[in-house]
């Protein structure tokens, strides 16, 4: 058993040991394609070319929904039958599909071949496309592949195959230290999180990805990195492989995580303990006087997690720390014990922790514990709000900004609304 | 392989989902990698169903690929089996599934269930949904309808009996086409003895040989049933689609016509407010405005129809994404004199509508966004939709109140008569202005213009339109003068890029180095008819 260091001295040891649930079965979650959605606006000369059947073009336009433009920045390549015939006929077509594609799009830089179940069953090697497509367009195009496909990714696992496939490109930094804060987050988070830093103190700070693939943060020996979001195992690991060094932490979601994550920073940048509180004392008590009003109405509601982003573990830590909620059962699609450490450190004793699915047995589950709040994905938040339960529906928790101090109210109130809701409803 | 920024179809095996979603006690067992179950939220989201859809997911992941998926897929179809008991099974694979080869059929066969199991043959890479619906529509009904023979004749003292095939979940006004013409079939004195998929229990199929003839709604998803029918039991098929005013009383005469009866009383009551609406003087304005169609093919058929002899309107374009029907759309085109576009790349859709410089656009779910982007009216007449398509309210496309409806979304995006008419006449005010949205539809968003204006140089309106008509190898040889471009701006915005383009092309035949005021006016009166 991998020795947990609570970061705080707690009683027990939270979920650290405690036996996972794992299951077998149905999973009701999207495929890490559906990273493309956030991905194609966060890096803004990027474009997404899925190479796959109509259901992968179909999934991308159905879960973006509205959002869509009448010129986005991602495509799908399908497969016909006529590709399926030979694969050196496949290669040729894919060259030609992204010459039109550069051709119409002389403003992308960087290019995504993003695989997919049909494109890995059939064992396209798009990394050598990459690798031949990226010398064809150089320097204007640089061409990266990673796989976004059902059989290997669940959901924000997109995200993190998206980033690991980035990192070999990284420049390489100066053995001098800098910190980089890794995960996609809402430009008006990482605004915060920069300042917070400035101020205390830890000068050089990058965020990956960043905003324009022409401003890649440089990694080496000196970079030390935090994780902001739980779901990037094999991003750590790229960075890892270049000198970086991962700064264990909770992650930065509620006042607690929040603190707890640049505290894991300021430890290692030797931030005096009177900066670090003159820092994160305003925010920090600003962010607490609003979640005491949202508390009123979570604390002791009961909550189930369905598995979706592996958010659900630093979520449900946040719900029952700092908001009194009871867990009913926390599952995830995927846990990854030494990221999530110092958070299932944090979690209740005895807390129902799952990782994997078997949806008809979990939905038993559920049904049986008539928890107050249900998180869910799409498929399933509709028809259990048919059956009486209220639910909050996962995906939304990936597309708004929850991370820092001052969305610590905003993201209770994400939970807090579909209850008032019901109420109000109901009157 | 194919370049899509967007799909106007999903894969044929959301075409089976449908149907599965439509009846009642099917089960759909579908071999498919995790993630393919984003398709629930098509029913879930998109039409709000209040339950999940019968489809249980093998949700295969890598590791099971060196394993035994068939295994995978038997314990699913046994455990979906045990647990929902339906009352007949349809076992088939998703675009991945189908690399693999598990043989889904054979699998289940080996289980040896207690209820009839229908193995779906969808081939993913060649053909897509609604093919999907449809076939695997006509493989249930084959399935469950009985023994192939000759129906006796009815009793002639009772009410004609019909089926009515075709609406089907996440259908574009499916819930409502069908209580119009079931209301309307009544009115006539019409039974009717089955409505399939939607609602349809398996039994319910079996029973479908108990009518005389069948109403096909919706050709893209029951017209290759309707036909096995006919072959098996004799019955008798719509062939007219009710969507429009004529095409209803059409319809009228045909059923009465199948079913012996006479239709004038129904006729006569008919309760349409949109044949008047479009008479009263109000709706003169809308004469000769170009309109561009497009969506599947049995909805731009009737479309086009009502646009031009219901409305008014000039088709300047029509197409359709449903291959299958493309001839059908071949031969409505010819009636309006212009060629059908079928095509299903969403880019070719873009390309023409700019080239047509429309006025209103009637399509589908991405016709709305080349409409945003063009600053083009557009009305949704066709799947795929969103969201706000499947409405609460009570809005048929079909059947006399059908026809009320479509007046009403169609006229909703144009500008109404007497702003035109001022905007026409006078410029520069500060709200009501050209580039404003319509003031009735609310809002001050600034409207896209169909052309760029007029404040750039000639050098840089020739690039522009270059880059507006591609297709005209001679492009680039005219430019606009300062004064003539001022005075286009004069022209209504709607029509302003035709004059623009008209005028460009008048300019070249004449050879004109420079495009003068005179010119401009030269054109116009050369091109009006």
């Amino acid at each position: 058993m991998s020795p947990v260091i609570p970061i705080r001295s707690d009683a027990t040891n939270g979920c650290g040991d405690a036996p996972v649930l794992r299951e077998r079965g149905q999973r009701e979650v999207f495929c890490g394609l559906t990273g493309i959605i956030w991905l194609h606006r966060k890096i803004q000369d990027a474009f997404f070319l899925v190479v796959g059947s109509r259901t992968c073009a179909h999934l991308i336009q159905s879960a973006a929904g509205v959002m869509i433009f009448a010129e986005p920045r991602f495509a799908t390549a399908i497969i016909d039958e006529r590709d399926l015939a030979g694969l050196a006929d496949c290669n040729t077509e894919l060259d030609r599909v992204v010459t039109r594609l550069l051709e119409r799009r002389p403003d992308i830089k960087l290019l995504f071949l993003v695989g997919s179940c049909p494109s890995e069953v059939i064992k396209l090697d798009l990394s050598r496309a990459a690798s031949r497509l990226s010398a064809q367009f150089s320097p204007d195009v640089r061409v990266l592949n990673y796989s976004g496909s059902g059989i290997e990714t669940t959901f924000t696992q997109g995200e993190d195959a998206c980033l690991a496939s980035l990192v070999p490109s990284l420049p390489a930094a100066e053995a001098s230290p800098a910190l980089m804060v890794v995960g996609a987050l809402s430009d008006v988070v990482e605004d915060q999180f920069a300042r917070l830093f400035a101020q205390l103190g830890i000068g050089r700070v990058h965020f990956f990805p960043p905003r324009k693939a022409t401003l890649l943060p440089p990694v080496g020996p000196g970079t030390r990195f935090l994780l902001a979001q739980p779901f990037l195992a094999d991003t750590a690991r790229a960075l890892e492989s270049r000198g970086a060094r991962r700064l264990a932490a909770p992650y930065p979601l509620g006042v607690e995580g929040t603190t707890l994550w640049l505290q894991a920073a300021a430890n290692e940048f030797a931030v005096s303990p009177q900066v670090f509180e003159q820092t994160t004392a305003p925010p920090r008590q600003r962010a607490s006087a609003a979640l005491a009003r949202q508390r009123l109405r979570l604390s002791g509601k009961r909550i189930f997690f369905f598995p979706d982003s592996q958010l659900e573990v630093p979520l449900a830590r946040f719900l029952s720390r700092e908001l009194g909620m009871s867990l009913v059962e926390v599952g995830t699609p995927y846990l990854h014990r030494e990221h999530l450490a110092e958070e299932l450190a944090l979690l209740p004793p005895d807390t129902l922790l799952s990782e994997g699915q078997h949806v008809e047995n979990q939905l038993d589950r559920c049904r049986a514990e008539r928890p107050d709040i249900v998180v869910c994905g799409l498929g399933l938040a509709n028809p259990l709000e048919a059956e009486g339960l209220t639910t909050k529906w996962a995906i939304e928790l990936v597309f708004t900004p929850i991370h820092g101090y001052d969305q610590a109210s905003d993201l209770a109130e994400l939970f807090t609304r579909p209850l008032v809701r019901r109420l109000q409803l109901a009157a | 392989m194919q370049l899509t920024l967007w799909t106007y179809e999903g894969p044929p095996h959301v075409g089976a989902m449908r149907i599965a979603t439509a009846m009642e006690s099917v089960h759909y067992v579908l071999h498919a990698p995790q993630g393919d179950t984003y398709a629930d939220l098509l029913f879930t989201m998109i039409e709000r169903l209040p339950k999940r859809p019968p489809v249980t997911y093998t949700t295969f992941q890598a590791r099971d690929l060196g394993g035994d998926t068939a295994e995978m897929f038997k314990t699913a179809a046994r455990e979906a089996f045990e647990r929902f008991k339906p009352k007949a099974m349809m076992v088939g694979a998703s675009c991945t599934a189908e690399l693999i080869q598990d043989d889904p059929g054979g699998l289940c066969r080996a289980l040896d269930l207690p209820v009839p199991v229908v193995a779906l043959e969808l081939p993913s890479y060649q053909r897509k949904e609604n093919w999907g619906a449809s076939e695997t529509f006509y493989q249930m009904v084959r399935a469950l309808a009985g023994p192939v023979a000759p129906i006796a004749p009815r009793d002639t003292s009772l009410r004609p009996r019909c089926n009515i095939l075709g609406p089907t979940a996440l259908g574009f006004r499916h819930r409502d086409d069908l209580r119009e013409i079931t209301g309307l079939l009544d009115r006539l004195g019409v039974d009717v003895n089955v409505v399939a998929p939607l609602g349809a229990t398996p039994d319910d199929l079996g029973r479908l040989r108990d009518a005389s003839f069948n109403v096909v709604l919706y050709p893209e998803i029951a017209s290759l049933t309707a036909q096995w029918l006919q072959r098996s039991f004799g019955q008798a098929m719509t062939r007219t689609v009710p969507l429009g005013s004529g095409a209803t009383r059409d319809f009228i005469a045909e059923v009465a016509g199948l079913a012996g009866i006479d239709p004038t009383a129904a006729l006569a009551n008919a309760d349409a407010r949109a044949p008047w609406y479009a008479r009263s003087v109000d709706s003169t304005y809308l004469t000769g405005k170009r309109v561009f169609v497009f969506g599947d093919a049995t909805h731009v058929i009737a479309a086009a129809r009502m646009a031009a002899r219901e409305m008014g309107f000039t088709v300047v374009g029509m197409g359709t994404y449903s291959r299958e029907f493309a001839r059908e759309v071949r031969e409505a085109a010819k009636l309006y004199g212009v060629e059908a576009l079928i095509t299903d790349d969403y880019l070719d859709v873009e390309q023409k509508i700019s080239e047509l410089q429309v006025e209103l656009v009637l399509g589908t779910q991405m016709e709305r966004h080349i409409a945003k982007r063009l600053g083009v009216p557009c009305a949704v007449i066709s799947a795929p939709v969103h969201v706000q398509d499947f409405p609460a309210r009570y809005s048929p496309q079909m059947g006399f109140e059908g026809a009320n409806v479509m007046f009403d979304s169609w006229v909703h995006p144009l500008m109404m008569g007497l702003e035109e008419h001022l905007i026409g006449m006078f410029r520069g005010d500060a709200e009501f202005h050209e580039d404003a949205a319509p003031s009735h539809l609310g809002g001050a968003a600034k409207r896209h213009e169909m052309q760029p204006p007029s404040a750039m140089g000639p050098a840089q309106a020739v690039i522009a339109s270059t880059s507006e008509a591609p297709n005209q190898t001679v492009a680039g040889t005219t430019t606009w003068g300062a004064d003539a471009e001022q005075e286009l701006r004069k022209i209504p915005f709607f029509v302003r890029g035709k004059a623009r383009r008209n005028t460009e092309i008048y300019a070249r035949e004449k050879g004109l180095p420079i495009i003068t005021i005179e010119a401009l006016y030269d054109a116009k009166a050369h091109f009006s008819r």
